[in-house]
């Protein structure tokens, strides 16, 4: 759609309408803040409750979690995985505890059904791989980024 | 010809088609850091000091990428396009004056690679030449877009290169030659003295209203915005659309030797060509060297001069580029032939009025 403005005579010359727009550039390029973060040597400040990658928290090297199942039931994508087992001392613990990561939604309602505050969702953000990742065990259980 | 002139002229040609060669890829980084410096970003900022080494690996991956030629597009013309873009390009170059004649061994040299007795006739004969590349190039992709795209460009071309050519008339009439090096020459003279402020016989001083034409003009000849309907890279598809790896680089290439051209003449046409910047001519007067020294350093200090001009024209483009926005087809038609067409007709008899008057 032709829009037709007022314009007076001097704007409609156009010429001194582009000199004042150079000005501006011309301003930018040598006051110009940069707006950039340059990534890798960069990180953007996240909040602190970003939902990121999953970890079981440990109570003095063991972790919490007592295979109840309540995350796996309450998960709406059904990522989580659970085989139950008992320890030297009659506990329940998860024999297995196996996450396709590329399931997960990060809802993180797993963190908020678990009564025990075993699994936790940390800041960690940067997960991307060459592969289909199935976080186990031994991949949960080391405390990345503890909170 | 003496062994002597052959190492002059050979020395002469390799220093204008080495500028040349070398100003690609440096545009290419001045180009792409300015306008991200423009843009609050960053930038290229990863290969040498500041990212300028950029062009080092852009052209390993134009040169190693697949030169792949689609099947519905007639081989030969697509295949020369890029190189009639190109030629032309470094051709022009060839009558820009960059120094005073030199003596060597008692034998002068003009400092310019071709002394023609046409001077600028050549030049605006050689930028004509430059559409049929843009037009071949669209015909031979065998695509309706691509063929839009070169129509469009040699529309524009074809309407801009008359008022480049009028607006320079003026010129012509004011220095009563059309060789470019007496005309250099005759910018030196002195215009008005203001004091110790000497005002030379710029083309810029002379004729204001004829340089302005011929910068706007010579903006759409370069095809870069705000004029740069031809390619139109982000929404209206150019007539490279079927190029790729080197043959695409090639054409920007031409482009931007174009732009170093159109950049050279500007200079020389309206800011005093090699004439030597203020205050250098009072430092080469102070060193008090032996004639032979005297001459070189004169010579040095008058290259770069020139280039310091060429490249103030050069970040021009690059700066014009990231502030206005293009034209539309109908704008850009208005503004060539209702605008700048009249003015320059209006310059040229403007000048002639006040030479009839023995003002200038």
């Amino acid at each position: 759609m032709l829009v037709k403005g007022k314009k007076t005579l001097f704007q409609d010359f156009y010429f001194f309408e582009t000199l004042t727009g150079m000005i501006i550039t011309l301003k930018e390029f040598f006051f110009g803040t940069k707006v950039t973060i340059s990534y890798p040597e960069e990180r953007r400040q996240y909040s602190e409750r970003l939902r990121g990658q999953h970890y079981i928290k440990a109570t003095n090297g063991v972790e919490n979690c007592t295979a109840c199942m309540l995350c796996p039931t309450v998960c709406p994508s059904e990522c989580i995985h659970i085989e139950a087992g008992e320890r030297q001392d009659k506990e329940k613990y998860p024999k297995t505890f196996e996450i396709d990561i590329l399931r997960c939604c990060f809802c993180g309602m797993c963190e908020e059904a678990c009564p025990k505050d075993a699994i936790k969702l940390s800041t960690i953000m940067e997960m991307s791989t060459s592969y289909r990742p199935i976080y186990d065990r031994a991949f949960l259980s080391e405390q990345r980024g503890n909170k | 010809m003496t062994a002597l002139e052959w190492y002059v002229t050979a020395g002469k040609i390799g220093l204008v088609i080495g500028l040349l060669m070398t100003v690609a890829p440096i545009m290419n980084w001045v180009e792409r850091r300015g306008a991200a410096i423009i843009q609050n970003r960053v930038g290229p900022n990863r290969i040498g000091p500041f990212g300028i080494f950029q062009a080092i690996p852009d052209a390993i991956k134009f040169l190693f990428k697949e030169d792949s030629i689609p099947g519905h597009v007639n081989g030969f013309y697509y295949f020369i396009a890029p190189i009639i873009v190109l030629i032309p390009a470094c051709m022009t170059f060839a009558v820009i004056p960059f120094g005073d004649p030199i003596t060597i061994m008692g034998q002068t040299f003009k400092m310019q690679t071709a002394d023609l007795n046409v001077g600028f006739l050549y030049i605006f004969a050689m930028a004509s030449l430059g559409v049929y590349g843009l037009i071949i190039g669209g015909w031979a992709s065998n695509n309706k877009f691509a063929l839009l795209g070169s129509m469009r460009s040699s529309s524009q071309m074809i309407s801009y290169e008359l008022s480049l050519g009028l607006s320079v008339i003026g010129l012509v009439m004011v220095f009563s030659t059309v060789e470019l090096g007496p005309m250099v020459q005759k910018q030196a003279d002195v215009m008005w003295q203001l004091g110790p402020i000497a005002i030379p016989r710029w083309g810029i001083f002379i004729q204001p209203l004829g340089c302005l034409i011929f910068v706007i003009a010579s903006f759409a000849e370069a095809n870069r915005l705000p004029f740069d309907l031809p390619e139109g890279e982000p929404e209206i598809v150019g007539f490279h659309v079927e190029y790729g790896s080197m043959k695409f680089a090639t054409f920007m290439m031409g482009e931007y030797m174009n732009m170093a051209v159109a950049s050279g003449l500007i200079a020389t046409l309206y800011f005093g060509g090699y004439q030597m910047l203020p205050g250098m001519g009072t430092l080469l007067d102070s060193l008090q060297l032996s004639p032979a020294a005297y001459m070189w350093s004169k010579l040095a200090l008058q290259n770069i001069s020139l280039a310091f001009k060429v490249g103030l024209f050069m970040w021009l483009f690059v700066w014009v580029r990231w502030t206005v926005p293009r034209f539309r087809y109908d704008q850009l038609m208005d503004l060539g032939w209702k605008m700048l067409f009249p003015l320059a007709l209006l310059n040229v008899f403007i000048t002639a009025v006040m030479i009839y008057l023995g003002w200038v």
